[in-house]
């Protein structure tokens, strides 16, 4: 069944489209999904639209923050129509249940939506062929729909624009109906397209969050508690109210457990420029209550998780008899990984205008997820969901930060209170030390290993504290979704094979960010793997691809659980090794592994992860001088995500990955004292920057026909654990804890 | 009253003295090109030329702008201008991808070309190290810069 369909110029259509214009909606469930008629009120989600002037319209339901996608979708859809990219206008979307999931998180954009995008285009251009062969009064197998008109065998033509009256009348075909293009006939997919902001982007135009402005819209700076879960008491704003500029002061109520993207509460200085009400802030006293979190120190905290991480914990996956083959094994080798807390730091902080007007909220804010604006929003408010009207700005970066939207829950608040329109900007202080951190771990390792150093036992226990308790505070145990992140799916040949997961208090806001529980598995995991090969005095790329075994798809069956496989089947989507083996092999021969001569302080380091459905290794040659200065000055990627799309925006994906990634192992640390965050700027929250970031990253993308994967997320894993590998063979030096900040110093 | 250039038309100012020219700029003259990302001079988001020379106006109070000549990201590529050669070649190498740390890493690399016309790699780190870009875009912006430089990448 096709799951396209005509719409009526109807809602929020009819600001998006011109009157008479020919509309597909093409719906987004799964095709079984969508034929099941028990989803009764099912609506389509992607929408394409020929206006009788032949403007093509396509409406971008996804948030832009850097990978292109708000590009690469409508690219796609034009492709498939014959549209002529020039002749396409993109719209973004506002917030609404309509267009299913418009979170623009876990590297699913291409992945979810590439059926249906393909059949809306490939609807559309047949629709218009048998418009033209209609209006022709000829077979339509004599038409052919090129470059925005249709094309009769004579030579006649009509302009999409001509065909519009026509088209709105034809029936959709049936699914049986449609041709997709061929690779060969692409103009666009595979053709690196420049991004529609492209030009905005170099000359200072886009409009991002922080630059959304309404009329009579007032500025707010909030004072918030230093420590999560404490409470508000009092405040004193005598000398905040002298600050000129200054016009009000307002309490915005503590949140309730569980916090999930509710606004923390505070005091917001209301002022009529940022400048002001940053100054007013700086005036401003408040007193808190004590939180139960006062105590929480991220020194004693790291020593709870560690002696937990070395003590039998809750099973979560199990293959043979771990215990036994320890017992019997001649040698067994162990170590403990740290990954500490680590924020976003976006370029542009959190920062959303809102209009509280007649009941209704209005806000423009860089979101990922405009739904999850209205469902906040409208529970901070207490009023109707589709009474908030979310429009999405672009991102100045978003990393998994966006998509908890309590910073506009702060701004509609304010302006419910107020009266006006309210912006709020967060300042880079309270982004880093009001984030949703991403999640400490600390990780016990244990292996036997045969007479060839590969292990016949392998231990794993993660301790960690959930992101599940965003939702419900008693959450102590990873969920599903935790474990699943390149943990419980390590699809190595190791015959007994055991994860075992303790349970964590939560002393802080921790959310997604870029990988995720990836980020600390890979660095545990790939570490430990690179410590076998060292033991055994093997090279880490023929030791890699011995462990990992033969060519076959690894069924994965984590204890207790389903696994979670980024909510795909694994018929759809299996953990193949074969897919594994190839990108090892072609870091390997991209980077010259096997004819690479180490030197003193000079040495190339491997690790391979699959996540988000897409198989990524990365080589990393670093250099370590003599007072322990480390640069990187290659990186090089292997990668196969299935079908490839953009294949520029890929690349750019893996490079910006390659940084991020050099980030967490060089120099991202959060860490907390007496419960107060102690990093608060990029002097010592620092990132890497053109200096030490790796001189050169070199990504090669595998050509693959399987279904399209994760792109923006999955280069990050595998890097902090490369570089880790290449330090020791460098070096000698074994980096167990990251970041690697000053531990190279007179190595 | 504090007199300036921006951008070409002079402008004057009343507030607060101590405003940073930041905050003038994308408040006052609603010129929303020029970037807030740290305001403590660490990340360049911000950075704009001043007398030509290139300086980060979340650092730069009002006062000490009285009489400079400001040039921001929307002077730089001003309509019916020729588009400047860094944001050509920007454009070329695909650089941004959020985009938001661009004008000032833009606006760092002209002023750069400006000084030194054939900058080699240490003088690119030199000059772009107090640039961030969260989104991991120095292979390109390097790449870029060389490019409008026309020397050897
Ligand atoms: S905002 Fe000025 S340097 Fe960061
Ligand atoms: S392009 Fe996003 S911060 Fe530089």
């Amino acid at each position: 069944m096709n799951r396209v369909e005509h719409v009526s110029r109807r809602g929020f259509l009819s600001q998006v489209f011109s009157a008479g214009s020919f509309i597909l909606g093409a719906k987004l469930l799964p095709l079984d999904a969508v034929a099941a008629t028990t989803v009764p009120s099912w609506q389509p989600g992607v929408f394409v639209g020929l206006s009788p002037s032949g403007i093509v319209t396509i409406v971008a339901h996804r948030s832009e923050m850097g990978t292109g996608v708000r590009t690469v979708l409508p690219m796609v859809i034009a492709d498939e129509m014959e549209a002529d990219w020039k002749r396409v206008k993109v719209e973004q979307a506002i917030g609404d249940a309509k267009y299913g999931s418009q979170n623009t998180d876990g590297s699913c954009s291409i992945r979810d939506f590439y059926d249906a995008i393909r059949q809306a285009g490939a609807s559309a251009k047949l629709m218009l062929e048998r418009s033209a062969a209609e209006q022709w009064k000829v077979p339509a197998s004599e038409c052919r729909a090129s470059n925005h008109e249709v094309i009769h065998t004579s030579g006649k033509k009509l302009g999409y624009g001509a065909l519009v009256a026509l088209a709105a009348k034809q029936p959709v075909p049936k699914i049986e109906e449609l041709t997709f293009k061929k690779e060969s006939e692409y103009r666009y997919i595979g053709k690196d397209v420049p991004m529609i902001d492209l030009n905005d982007l170099v000359s200072g135009k886009g409009t991002f969050g922080m630059d959304a402005e309404v009329p009579g819209m007032v500025f707010a700076s909030i004072e918030r508690s230093p420590v999560y879960g404490g409470k508000y008491k009092s405040h004193d704003d005598t000398e905040a109210r002298k600050v000129a500029g200054v016009t009000d002061i307002v309490v915005i109520p503590d949140f309730k457990p569980p916090h999930m993207f509710q606004a923390l509460g505070g005091v917001a200085v209301i002022a009529d420029s940022t400048w002001a009400a940053m100054q007013g802030r700086k005036k401003l006293k408040v007193q808190w209550e004590a939180s139960p979190h006062a105590s929480f120190d991220s020194d004693s905290y790291k020593k709870e998780l560690s002696d937990k991480a070395r003590l039998p914990q809750k099973v979560v996956r199990n293959v043979g008899d771990v215990d036994a083959e320890f017992g019997r094994a001649a040698k067994t080798i162990d170590a403990q990984y740290y990954v500490p807390h680590l924020s976003h730091a976006p370029m542009e902080p959190p920062a959303a205008v809102a209009e509280f007007k007649d009941g209704k909220v209005t806000a423009w804010t860089a979101t990922q997820n405009p739904q999850a604006v209205q469902d906040a929003v409208s529970a901070a408010l207490g009023i109707d969901k589709k009474d908030v009207i979310c429009n999405v700005t672009l991102l100045g970066g978003g990393f998994g930060r966006k998509s908890k939207p309590d910073y506009v829950c702060e701004a509609a608040i304010l302006s419910k209170k107020l009266g006006k329109p309210v912006k709020v900007a967060w300042s880079r202080e309270e982004d880093i030390q009001f984030d949703y951190y991403h999640a400490v771990a600390s990780m016990y390792m244990k292996a036997a290993v045969d007479g060839k150093g590969k292990p016949t036992a392998w231990l794993h226990r993660s301790v960690f504290p959930t992101i599940g308790s965003t939702f419900d505070p008693s959450a102590k145990y990873g969920q599903e979704f935790e474990m699943g992140m390149g943990w419980v799916d390590l699809p190595h040949d190791i015959p007994n094979h055991r994860a075992e997961n303790g349970p964590a208090d939560n002393h802080v806001r921790v959310g997604w960010m870029r990988a995720v529980a990836n980020i600390y598995h890979a660095f545990a995991i790939h570490s430990f793997m690179d410590e076998l090969a060292a033991s055994a005095g093997r090279d880490p790329v023929e030791y890699l691809l011995d462990v990992l075994g033969k060519d076959r798809k690894v069924l994965i069956k984590p204890e207790g659980m389903a696994y979670w496989n980024n909510t795909m089947t694994q018929d759809k989507y299996p953990v193949d090794t074969a897919r594994l083996r190839r990108v090892i092999e072609l870091a390997a021969e991209k980077s010259g592994w096997a004819n690479y001569k180490p030197s003193k302080g000079k040495a190339l380091g491997i690790a391979a992860h699959r996540s988000f459905l897409t198989y990524v290794a990365t080589v990393v040659e670093v250099e370590v001088d003599d007072r322990g200065q480390l640069k990187i000055p290659r990186v090089v990627f292997a990668v196969d995500a299935g079908k490839i799309m953009h294949p520029d925006r890929v690349k750019s994906q893996f490079e910006g990955a390659s940084v991020f990634g050099t980030s967490i192992a060089l120099h991202g640390e959060i860490t907390a004292k007496n419960g107060r965050v102690q990093q608060s700027n990029y002097h010592n929250y620092q990132v890497a920057r053109m200096n030490d970031a790796p001189y050169q990253t070199d990504v090669h993308i595998v050509k693959s026909d399987a279904p399209p994967a994760g792109v923006g997320e999955p280069g990050v894993p595998t890097v902090a654990p490369a570089i880790c590998n290449a330090i020791f063979r460098a070096t000698g030096k074994r980096i167990r804890e990251l970041p690697i900040k000053k531990q190279l110093v007179n190595y | 009253m504090i007199q300036l250039k921006v951008n070409g038309s002079s402008k004057q100012f009343s507030g607060d003295p101590e405003m940073p020219l930041l905050w003038y700029l994308r408040d006052q003259l609603k010129m929303k090109g020029t970037k807030f990302g740290c305001g403590m001079g660490l990340c360049g988001a911000c950075t704009v030329h001043v007398d030509g020379k290139p300086a980060r106006s979340c650092q730069t109070s009002m006062k000490a702008a009285e009489g400079k000549t400001i040039l921001t990201i929307e002077g730089l590529y001003a309509k019916g201008k020729q588009e400047h050669p860094v944001q050509k070649a920007w454009k070329q190498c695909a650089v941004p991808q959020c985009g938001y740390c661009q004008s000032g890493q833009i606006m760092q690399a002209a002023a750069l070309l400006k000084d030194k016309p054939k900058p080699n790699d240490k003088d690119i780190d030199d000059a772009m190290q107090g640039n961030i870009c969260r989104c991991g875009t120095y292979q390109r912006i390097r790449q870029a810069i060389k490019l409008a430089a026309g020397v050897q990448a």
